[in-house]
């Protein structure tokens, strides 16, 4: 079943300049037709200033589509009527992880989506303790949050949308201001979302390292979808990538490398681990 | 230049219950010219460090001396220094505050108490260094692209002509053409330019690419301070405290393990290829 | 530095005073700042002050914390005690030049000390031991008749509780940009107030900047979490009064008639 899905979507917004009189008019999408199930770990990748966030922000009702349509849950964003329905059903993570902390101790801060969606209090107690647990940060409940790592901080916020029980979360660059470590706390948390809780997850981010655990990747340059397919798939298309402002990983870079210089190694290596394998078939065959 | 850190200890909430040591004892050299590469877990004292090599910070124990001076001296002039030891902070398009481009870089050499004329002229040249077009020059700051912006911060820290430019995790929330043109930028200031560069980094590929020198620290002491193939050659202890080794690496040392008889202190792709290549033929 | 700051600021740790209800806190504090200021005799300070040390063990936040954060007021302590103690007429004890010091000065800048120093360390009391979304909560709760006549009180506790959290994390973002702009060589310390003020303009541009795009951001988070004002919202802690929440307000009751009462009998005059 269909989560999210859009049609033509276009999203134009006016620009102005320091006197406010209109310089012109940005397309910030541009036709956009996006197919997401239920349970998918979709990928959203794009240089800064592609339209990645502004496609996020139309799955969340925050933003609203110019043309065309989009629907979330079978739900049209256009119908103001659908506006918190759709809000419940996708939540959002941001990436700043100081600018979307509200509570003063971590779980008051989880607990704020249930209590703005009129849980009554009981159930808010088990949502939170029972979120916090998923992302790993139910031993933190009484700490403040301005005293956490920035991983952990976006754990949190992680669970604070989890505990509103979505079917759906975007997640919009959530690791661009984390170090190594908290990047991958929060990719484990993500995995483990998905996996475990099977809730729709559609990661933003043009870290190339993260991509690889999604089942489907959508590529962006200015407003418009221009790759899709298995992280493999795109991945194989190291020049396309590069002429977008984006790479690959380093361990596909230098597998096409190889290649160039004649070595027969498959296309899309994603992991040190897979190129390693590969290499020695090649070598044992030759 | 030299720039000597001698012992250097420093404790946040001195003589507290809650004091914390955040360099313990460090001592390294840097000489002219060196593209030094800073790395660590958050919180190991890299920025501390990094501080006290531009005076912001004096230390509790030990010195730092630069051309045989203590810096921490009474009759010392920090003030100048600061313009021959450039720090570049974390975002530093966030401390952007006049009304053009222009005026934001001259806020450094002016602050030097320059004349004018020498102020717009290291204006100038320091825009022109970053890359940044005449017609951006009287726009403001705050209308420019994020790594317009980034490049525009970094003209003004360049404009104090600094011997020495450290920067703090320059490619932070860039996409991945941005850190590129970004890290290039620096390596040709370095080339052309003679300057002396520090990078602060969590990347691993881009120390293999761009630095001569590593500096690594774990819980405020400097525990490596070799050439880039050394330090990466321990990967096992690289990754206890919370580092890591270039893909690159990582995949020589896999096949090692598997049996393959590949040279294992490749760590760029260029290396990579060529290890890879010996032993198919 | 900045973050040395430690006045009112919430003390983590679980006592009597940190379970009550916010509302209780909030009453005796405004009880206990009032009497401070019915009585003028030493009885009503030895009342006051058994009352203040009281809460001061209850609460067990360490006294030295909250000594400290008195440092911040030392000045104006300073400059209140002194027009107090030259500026009371009465029996002259010492005088020197134009001033002289009376036995009534002595006595009123003792007291005023007394009155500014309980009155700081009772208030802070309430901020040490209730968090600032308690608080807001308590305020909101306390308030809450007033929304009535159209006064958006949950709106106000709401901003107030977001204001209050994003005090350090402003204060270190200050921290930050004058590091920054010191590397850049900006002198924050020299010259007179005009050109002070003048220097500051590196530091305030950029921190408005980040005030207004954290706010921006913050809105945009609590949006997407269906925030939609104080209607049908929920609370994971609603405030409930428990037994102690009344015994303290029996106590704060007795109290009030203590510090009335009790230094105007004559034999307790002192």
């Amino acid at each position: 079943m269909s989560i999210i899905s859009a049609k033509k979507l276009a999203y134009e917004y006016i620009r102005r300049d320091k006197d406010g009189a209109v310089d012109g008019i940005v397309r910030a999408l541009d036709d956009i037709d996006l197919d997401i199930k239920q349970g998918d770990f979709v990928a959203i990748l794009g240089h800064n200033g592609s339209g990645k966030s502004t496609l996020a922000k139309h799955m969340n009702a925050i933003l609203y589509p110019s043309e065309g349509t989009i629907w979330v849950d079978g739900k049209n964003s256009l119908e103001p009527e659908n506006m918190w329905d759709i809000r419940k059903t996708t939540g959002m993570v941001f990436q700043n992880p100081d600018n979307q902390i509200i509570g003063t101790v971590v779980e008051e801060d989880v607990a704020f989506g249930p209590e703005n969606i009129g849980i009554p209090s009981k159930e808010i107690w088990e949502r939170v303790e029972e979120s916090l647990k998923i992302v790993g940060m139910y031993a933190y409940r009484t700490h403040a949050p301005g005293k956490l790592s920035g991983g952990q901080k976006q754990r949190v916020a992680i669970a604070g949308v989890v505990a509103m029980h979505p079917k759906c979360i975007v997640l919009d660059e959530p690791t661009a201001m984390l170090d190594p470590i908290g990047r991958k706390e929060v990719i484990r948390a993500v995995r483990a979302l998905n996996d475990v809780e099977n809730i729709t997850v559609i990661l933003i981010t043009h870290y190339m390292e993260e991509v690889i655990y999604a089942n489907k990747v959508y590529v962006m340059d200015a407003g418009k979808v221009v790759m899709e397919g298995t992280p493999r798939e795109v991945f194989s298309h190291t020049d396309e990538l590069e002429s977008i402002r984006l790479s690959v990983p380093q361990t596909t870079k230098l597998a096409d490398e190889l290649r160039k210089a004649g070595v027969p190694m498959p296309k899309g290596i994603l992991s040190p681990e897979e190129f390693a394998e590969a290499l020695c078939r090649l070598s044992s065959t030759m | 230049m030299s720039l000597i850190i001698n012992h250097v200890s420093y404790y946040y909430n001195k003589n507290t219950a809650m004091e914390i040591k955040a360099l313990d004892d460090v001592s390294f050299k840097i000489e002219d010219g060196e593209f030094l590469a800073l790395i660590g877990q958050t919180g190991c004292g890299k920025s501390t460090l990094v501080q006290h090599l531009n005076g912001l910070l004096k230390p509790h124990e030990g010195a730092i001396y630069f051309n045989g001076e203590n810096i921490a001296d009474k009759d010392f002039d920090l003030h100048t220094y600061r313009g021959k030891v450039g720090l570049v902070f974390q975002y530093p398009e966030h401390q952007l505050f006049e009304e053009d481009v222009f005026t934001d870089v001259c806020f450094g050499p002016k602050n030097l108490g320059l004349p004018q004329s020498e102020v717009e002229l290291r204006a100038y040249e320091a825009l022109k260094q970053v890359g940044i077009a005449d017609e951006y020059f009287y726009q403001s700051p705050f209308d420019l692209s994020g790594g317009e912006k980034r490049r525009v911060a970094i003209a003004g820290v360049l404009a104090m002509k600094p011997e020495v430019l450290i920067l703090d995790e320059p490619t932070a929330g860039l996409d991945p053409k941005g850190r590129d043109d970004l890290l290039h930028l620096i390596r040709n200031l370095h080339d052309k330019n003679g300057i002396t560069v520090i990078l602060v980094t969590h990347s691993m590929d881009d120390v293999a690419a761009f630095a001569d020198r590593i500096l690594v620290m774990n819980a405020g002491q400097l525990v490596f301070d070799d050439e880039p193939r050394n330090v990466f050659a321990n990967e096992e202890y690289l990754n206890r405290i919370g580092l890591s080794v270039p893909e690159v690496t990582r995949i020589m040392h896999l096949l090692y393990q598997k049996g393959l008889p590949v040279r294992q202190d490749a760590i760029t792709i260029e290396e990579g290829l060529q290890a890879c290549l010996e032993i198919l033929r | 530095m900045l973050r040395d700051i430690t006045l009112g600021q919430y003390y983590p740790t679980d006592s009597v005073l940190h379970r009550l209800d916010p509302r209780v806190k909030l009453l005796g504090t405004i009880v206990f700042l009032l009497s401070l200021f019915l009585f003028q005799n030493f009885t009503g300070y030895i009342i006051a002050t058994v009352f203040l040390v009281s809460m001061i063990l209850l609460s067990r936040v360490p006294f030295s914390f909250m000594v400290r954060g008195l440092k911040a007021v030392v000045i104006l302590l300073a400059i209140t005690v002194l027009i107090n103690l030259f500026a009371t007429p009465g029996i002259p004890l010492v005088s020197f030049w134009k001033f002289t010091i009376t036995k009534e000065g002595i006595r009123s800048a003792a007291f005023m000390m007394l009155r500014l120093i309980y009155l700081i360390i009772g208030s802070s009391i309430m901020t040490l031991t209730t968090t600032p979304k308690n608080l807001t909560d308590g305020m909101e709760k306390s308030l809450s008749p007033l929304s009535k006549i159209k006064v958006p009180v949950h709106e106000i506790a709401m901003m107030m509780s977001i204001a209050l959290s994003f005090i350090p994390i402003l204060l270190e973002e200050t921290d930050k940009i004058m590091k920054a702009q010191m590397a850049r060589g900006a002198d924050f310390e020299s010259g007179n107030l005009f050109k002070r003020i003048k220097n500051m303009v590196p530091l305030l541009v950029p921190l408005f900047i980040s005030a207004f795009r954290r706010a921006n951001d913050l809105a945009l988070a609590m949006e997407a979490r269906c925030y939609q004002g104080g209607n049908g919202r929920t609370k994971m802690k609603p405030l409930k009064y428990h037994l102690r929440d009344l015994a303290a307000y029996l106590i704060l009751a007795l109290y009030l008639a203590a510090t009335i009462v009790l230094p105007r009998i004559p034999a307790l005059k002192l």
